[in-house]
């Protein structure tokens, strides 16, 4: 009994939806950008998981295709967002994203 | 019973790195714990038979993501404890326990309502479903890179043109991120605003 257990689809998507809600309450409570941004990484690395979790259980690989272009947009997404942090903490040192409520400069 | 050990490793990995992330009141620790989520979900790729993106998690979140992040938490500066004891908004915390908690739950919820208790097969690689291009059905499923020749198959005969768009999207955000942090010229800063959206 114990040895015929294999691990299936919904293993995989519940430890994705956990990881995706760890995720999202890291988002609500940190402050820190960096942490911010690192958060939104494991949110879309729970998705990623489900992707390739549906894709081998409909045997389409669609799924993994999918994953490729989130990591594309999510490197790009990383590029753009740590451009805008470093040029927002070089004019304020230390600013959290309390501080950053207002859009201007 | 393999797949069994295997899947509770990485899921240890993954779960005790994601709260490392959030919990740790150091850039760096957070970044090193994303590391170890990053390497539980290139584990569960492999044992998901998805071996070129495990490969790619590897070398782009672990080698590429992560060291960009540790490169501007030291460039920065900003490495120094935050405290996590205070709290400015006494809500804040609670609510999103509650939310996260509503959403962690809902999708679970919706998982096990809708699971199909069949294990997954086991098998050498992924069939390709719906059309695929006129060159797929040679592929031997039997190789030993079946998985990197179909994801190539499908990466380029059905989605060649939104491959060709992440180029596009790569370029602008290169672009867009050298006119981001030129130092002098800040007006330049301002215009890079509508290239990026």
């Amino acid at each position: 009994m114990i040895a015929d257990v294999q691990p299936t689809t919904t293993w995989y998507l519940i430890l994705a939806a956990v990881v995706f809600g760890i995720g999202a309450v890291g988002v609500m409570i940190r402050r820190n950008p960096l942490v911010m941004f690192m958060c939104i990484e494991l949110m879309l690395n729970a998705v990623n998981l489900s992707f390739v979790a549906f894709a081998k259980r409909l045997g389409d690989i669609g799924g993994q295709t999918a994953v490729f272009f989130v990591l594309v947009v999510a490197a790009a997404e990383v590029v753009v967002g740590l451009g805008i942090i470093v040029s927002i903490l070089r004019r304020r040192p230390g600013a959290t994203a309390d501080d950053l409520a207002d859009l201007k400069g | 019973m393999i797949e069994t050990i295997v899947f509770a490793i990485a899921a240890l990995m993954i779960l005790v790195g994601a709260v490392g992330v959030v919990a740790s009141s150091h850039p760096v620790h957070s970044a090193l714990s994303l590391v170890l989520t990053l390497f539980g979900v290139a584990v569960q790729f492999v044992a998901l038979e998805a071996n070129f993106l495990a490969a790619v998690q590897v070398i782009v979140y672990a080698g590429a993501i992560v060291v960009l992040f540790l490169f501007v938490i030291m460039l920065l500066g900003v490495a120094r404890a935050e405290d996590l004891r205070t709290d400015r908004l006494p809500i804040q915390r609670p609510l999103a326990g509650v939310l996260g908690l509503a959403i962690v739950g809902l999708l679970i919820a919706a998982f096990v309502a809708s699971r199909d208790t069949e294990p997954l097969a086991v098998g050498p690689g992924l069939a390709i479903a719906g059309e695929a291009g006129a060159g797929a059905a040679d592929v031997n499923l039997a190789d030993h890179d079946a998985n990197i020749r179909q994801l190539s198959f499908n990466l380029f005969s059905d989605n060649v043109f939104v491959f060709e768009l992440t180029s596009v999207l790569l370029i602008v955000a290169v672009a867009a991120t050298v006119v981001l942090t030129r130092r002098e010229r800040s007006k330049s800063a301002a215009e890079a605003g509508p290239v990026e959206s």
